[in-house]
């Protein structure tokens, strides 16, 4: 094309990056790779995966696979390297996180080349967020290690970390794993997407570079086997995962019983709101930032669309005419805006799920743009018409294409945002700051966007809540997961007492009372007889029969969730719930004689001890409803001009499953925080000594404690378990009994990936107030919610 | 052009187009940045987007220092604004390459007019009280008369910003109306001072009355205030063009002036005109930039294109 000719179409042209050094490094090392272990590559030889460009289908490299002799050696060689690096002083560990961060922003322009050519991701975005944000997550832990000791004291590494990370953003999702375990004093084995282990071979270069001491990170390449080899290996500490729902289950159950700790960022439907009073072109570019960033291959893409019905057809002209002037082709142009999908699979996967919905009655929409001949590309586009009864509406196609549906009311849009099994993110259009505020706050997501989308900060906690998993990445929640107590830690196995379910009449009598009383289930407020019609007798030490439990089954656990459901308003105000706490301590204040006399006779122990275990239960009571306005969020320095909070809120509805240890301050100990920080309870008390449910149902309806906030139900414990494990509608779990029962709930608890705190297994000293009160079980009883909201008239 | 004859006729005022808009600044410059990072024209592609850029150049003394010599120096820059070699070397040596205009101030008119005669370059005279806009209305028209009858036949105007600061939409409408009334046959480039103007939602409103009131361009500074032209302020005058546009089908230019100085600039507005309105707004019938130093940069990266080494500004005639 000559000039003139140019002036005539005023079109772009080629604006090709440069290539030429990342090809030369492939080359130079055979375009072959092996894994990264004890500060040696490794298994080059016998690398034969293939790796390819989704731009163009050619072979970028090969890759070796791992299997268990390699994951062997890397768990060893982190475990050895282990106790050094975690003896490092914070400066020690800052230096070198440091380095990693200079050395990497040293070298963006070839990281950002390697990422776009083995991802298909635009250059551009490489440039401008995958590599710079890896680099800021660098920096912001090395300040983490630098000042851990006073920030992070009293807390001590987990040990060897299995680290497992997705292909959509495998440099930077590399970053936000290796830089807060690193930071924190762990060690690590990861495993990058085997559809996309380049970059992370150039950065295990850079970390012999940077001298980092051997086996402090190892690098195992490999697919689902390897992964599964992690998860299920026994000298690893901790597993964090980032991936989709479909994995992030299975990891749950391989890690059942295990005792790592686990956290999970998965799979999203966000919704995407645009309110009448939105500035519509800025919402129309956020569709661009949140659904056709990166091929819509984005964990909390905004790909679900509620446009609230006034403004929905000038918005959606708005949003055709520009999805019109998205430029779809070669990533590596730097005027590229949607790259290719990573691979010939993936783009098989969204196409299937686009026929489906065409299947179904729905109109695609999609760019009339030219695609590459070669290579794997979708064109953007949207479902103007998909309601949420559309597969398409319901599962995540992690593609260039949007869903569309309209709201008419703040409480509708809140209603559909939310029904979804996902809470990963929202981002939010309005200019009410009422309006937007008030979205904010009822949207059960771990991020918000407020008149943005897609913004991240090594400083901003980053996460999701319901099936997009749990845990935190970035600011102190996230080095926190890297993290426990300096404390010893309790290895004396937990002792069920046998208790005789039978609901057969006890002709070895009862106790001698005036009256008969009736322990009944407290549901919703209300004593309910329970659903089987069944009681069983308890008995104390001796085998006296003390009285009658209801013997309750998966219906009443059901009755019982649905009134925790129904509850209203009990997250809503802090200060009302401390005094409704401090009601409850008053309460079981003048009914301490006959609390120490019942606790005596259940459990046999002196009446010294069960006075105490009266008094630690009022004390608990304080402690709860003072911090109950206590526990608060924070505001995160990220950006300029952009006002970041994390709200901590209360998970929903928990159930509980007391512990036999101390029947009174056992159950109470894990109530109260829960209460306190607004959630929900169903709670299972002891089942050898449940008759604690008779006062306590008349404390909790003589203090203002408003009707299903706590729920008891009395039974078989893991019978119970096993229902409120599997409940879709259960946020969480906090289970005490044997190593096996709780095993079996954290399996149980996949299905929905509802949290889960157990005792291990292990025996629990309730009157340790080190260990039986306190922050963690505020931070346990809470998710955090992110929001973001940039301002400026 | 429109149907309408290249003009734009205007309507009555019309609140509802403009009342309920709100701008988010943030997101505005958000777009504004990552317009400007995302795209890029290179090699002979840069050559001819720059060479564009020259063409809507309204090259611009506005000093109260002007002198007839100085004008005419300014107007033999704007009949020959590339050094020949250096267009010959590009290939469009014959292709009569101006500027978009020279504009100047009123009194100053009928040197341009004198200098340009022949060339087919328009003269564009600010008017109205330039640039604070406070003399008394009779005079501010009775300028605009005088611009046009000394030849001018592009009128820049300034706006009362009272108006648009205390949402005083009819006046502002009625305003404008009458300046349009008084330019004639003159083109009428509306200046909104977009830098005293406070937030991006006031520019937007303010960019809707002028279009309504009959301004044939939209233009954001008088390159007198603090803050001139930027991309964010351009982007939301562009969406209430694009959104005038939509509800009437007639078509406005855009004029981003003071604050353009370098040839990025020029290429990032010409790829901001691009991707929020296309085509036709990257010609200098629907795009113009008022600038003075500009120019010399746009021709020094034209010599480094042709030649591969860096150029300098003592080898290009001073405007």
């Amino acid at each position: 094309m000559n000039i003139k000719d140019i002036m005539a179409t005023m079109d772009y042209g080629p604006a090709p990056e440069d290539a030429g050094p990342v090809a030369a490094w492939l080359e130079a090392r055979g375009r072959a790779f092996g894994h990264f272990i004890d500060g040696s590559f490794r298994n080059v030889e016998v690398a034969d995966s293939i790796v390819e460009n989704p731009a163009n289908g050619k072979v970028l490299a090969r890759i070796a696979i791992a299997g268990e002799a390699e994951v062997n050696a890397a768990v060893a060689a982190a475990a050895k390297a282990f106790p050094a690096w975690a003896a490092l002083s914070g400066f020690e560990r800052s230096r070198y996180l440091y380095a990693i961060a200079r050395q990497l922003q040293k070298r963006e322009r070839f990281f950002a080349v390697l990422e776009s050519l083995d991802n298909g991701k635009p250059i551009r975005e490489s440039r401008t967020a995958d590599i710079p944000l890896a680099v800021r997550h660098f920096y912001h832990h090395a300040g983490w290690a630098a000042a851990a000791e006073t920030e992070l004291a009293e807390q001590q590494p987990l040990g060897v970390c299995g680290q497992i990370i997705p292909w959509n953003f495998p440099l930077l999702m590399l970053a936000w794993k290796i830089a807060p375990a690193l930071a924190a004093g762990n060690t690590v084995v990861l495993k990058p997407a085997e559809l996309t282990p380049l970059t992370a071979c150039a950065f295990a270069e850079l970390l012999a570079e940077v001298g980092l001491p051997k086996g402090v990170v190892n690098i195992l390449h490999g697919g689902a086997e390897t992964g599964s080899l992690i998860v299920r290996h026994p000298d690893i500490a901790k597993i964090a995962f980032t991936g989709s729902t479909a994995v992030g289950r299975e990891i749950r159950r391989a890690t059942a019983g295990s005792g790592k700790r686990l956290t999970l960022e998965l799979g999203g439907k966000s919704p995407f709101i645009v309110c009448a009073d939105a500035d519509l072109d800025a919402a129309v570019e956020g569709v661009v930032e949140g659904v056709w960033f990166n091929q819509g291959e984005v964990c909390c893409a905004g790909s679900r669309l509620l446009v609230q019905e006034g403004v929905a057809p000038r918005f959606l002209e708005k949003l055709r005419a520009r999805m019109n002037r998205l430029r779809i082709g070669d990533p590596l142009d730097k005027t590229t805006d949607v790259g290719a999908i990573v691979s010939a699979g993936q783009k098989k996967r969204i196409e299937s799920l686009l026929e489906g919905a065409m299947a179904e009655g729905y109109d695609l929409e999609q760019t009339a743009c030219r695609l590459p001949d070669k290579g794997h590309y979708i064109a953007p586009g949207l479902f103007a018409e998909a309601d949420p009864a559309a597969t398409v509406s319901q599962v995540e196609i992690f593609g260039p294409i949007a869903v569309v549906t309209t709201f008419r009311t703040i409480d509708e849009a809140v209603a559909l945002a939310n029904n979804t099994a996902y809470g990963l993110s929202a981002s939010i259009w309005s200019e009410n700051i009422s309006a937007a505020t008030e979205l904010a706050a009822r949207i059960k997501a771990g991020v918000v966007w407020l008149n943005t989308t897609n913004l991240f900060d090594a400083n901003a906690p980053f996460g999701g809540m319901k099936e997009s998993g749990y845990g935190r990445e970035g600011a102190r929640e996230g080095i926190a997961a890297y993290l426990k107590p300096k404390r010893g830690e309790v290895t004396k196995p937990y002792e069920a007492p046998a208790v005789d379910f039978s609901p057969a009449p006890t002709p070895d009598g009862s106790a001698d009372v005036l009256v008969d009383r009736t322990l009944k289930n407290y549901i919703g407020g209300k004593q309910v007889r329970p659903d089987g019609g069944g009681s069983y007798a308890v008995r104390d030490r001796e085998g006296q029969v003390l009285g009658l439990a209801p013997l309750s089954n998966r219906k009443d656990v059901r009755n019982a969730v649905e009134a925790a459901l129904k509850q209203k308003g009990w997250a809503g105000n802090a200060h009302n719930r401390s005094q409704v706490l401090y009601f409850i301590a008053e309460n079981i204040a003048t009914r301490e004689a006959e609390l120490a006399t019942l606790v005596q006779s259940m459990t046999g122990v002196g009446r010294r001890a069960a006075e105490r275990e009266v008094r630690q239960t009022i004390e608990r009571c304080f402690y709860y409803a003072g911090c109950a306005d206590k526990h608060d969020g924070a505001i995160h320095a990220t950006k300029a001009r952009h006002l970041t909070l994390s709200l901590k809120e209360p998970l929903g509805v928990v159930g509980v499953l007391a512990s036999d240890e101390a029947p009174l301050l056992g159950l109470m100990s894990m109530i109260l925080p829960l209460i306190s920080t607004g959630n929900c309870v169903v709670a299972v008390p002891s089942g050898a000594h449940a008759l604690v449910a008779h006062p306590l149902l008349q404390v909790f309806d003589t203090s203002d404690l408003p009707g299903g906030v706590v729920n008891l139900v009395t039974g078989e414990r893991d019978v119970l378990a096993k229902t409120l494990a599997e409940h879709a509608a259960v946020d969480g779990l906090w289970y005490c009994g044997t190593g096996e029962g709780a095993a079996h709930v954290e399996a149980l608890s996949a299905s929905n990936l509802k949290q889960v705190w157990t005792n291990g297994g292990q025996a629990f000293d309730w009157s340790d107030d080190v260990v039986a009160r306190g922050r963690d079980w505020l931070d346990r009883a809470t998710q955090v919610k992110t929001i973001w909201l940039p301002y400026g008239a | 052009m429109s149907e309408t004859g290249g003009r734009n006729p205007g309507t009555s005022l019309e609140r509802g187009w403009f009342e309920d808009v709100q701008v988010n600044r943030s997101a505005a410059e958000r777009r504004a940045a990552g317009l400007a990072a995302s795209r890029t024209v290179k090699k002979q592609y840069q050559a001819a987007w720059l060479l564009r850029a020259i063409q809507c150049i309204d090259l611009t003394t506005l000093a109260g220092d002007d002198t007839p010599g100085r004008v005419r120096r300014l107007c033999n820059k704007a009949r020959q604004p590339v050094r020949q070699d250096i267009l010959d070397e590009l290939g469009v040596g014959d292709m009569g390459l101006t500027t978009g205009a020279v504009c100047v101030y009123p009194t100053m008119v009928p040197h341009a007019v004198k200098a340009l005669a022949g060339t087919g370059i328009p003269v564009a005279s600010v008017a109205t009280g330039f640039p604070a806009g406070l003399t008394p209305l009779e005079q501010r028209l009775g300028e605009i008369r005088y611009a046009v009858e000394q030849g001018a036949c592009e009128i820049d105007i300034v706006i009362t910003r009272q108006y648009p600061l205390l949402g005083e939409w009819q006046a502002l409408h009625d305003e404008i109306r009458a300046m349009r009334e008084a330019c004639g046959d003159a083109k009428m480039k509306a200046i909104l001072a977009t830098g005293e103007l406070g937030t991006l939602t006031t520019v937007y409103r303010a960019s809707m009355v002028a279009m309504q009131a009959g301004a044939d361009f939209i233009k954001t500074s008088t390159g007198k205030e603090t803050e001139n032209a930027t991309l964010p302020v351009s982007l939301v005058m562009l969406r209430a063009l694009r959104d005038y546009r939509d509800r009437t089908g007639h078509q406005v230019g855009f004029k981003p002036a003071g604050g353009l100085r370098t040839a990025k600039d020029a290429m990032n507005w010409l790829a901001l005109m691009k991707e929020e309105l296309g085509g036709p707004w990257m010609e200098p019938g629907l795009f113009r930039i008022g600038a003075s130093s500009l120019l010399a940069d746009i021709e020094r990266q034209l010599e480094h294109h042709v030649t591969g080494r860096y150029a300098s500004a003592a080898h290009h005639a001073l405007s």
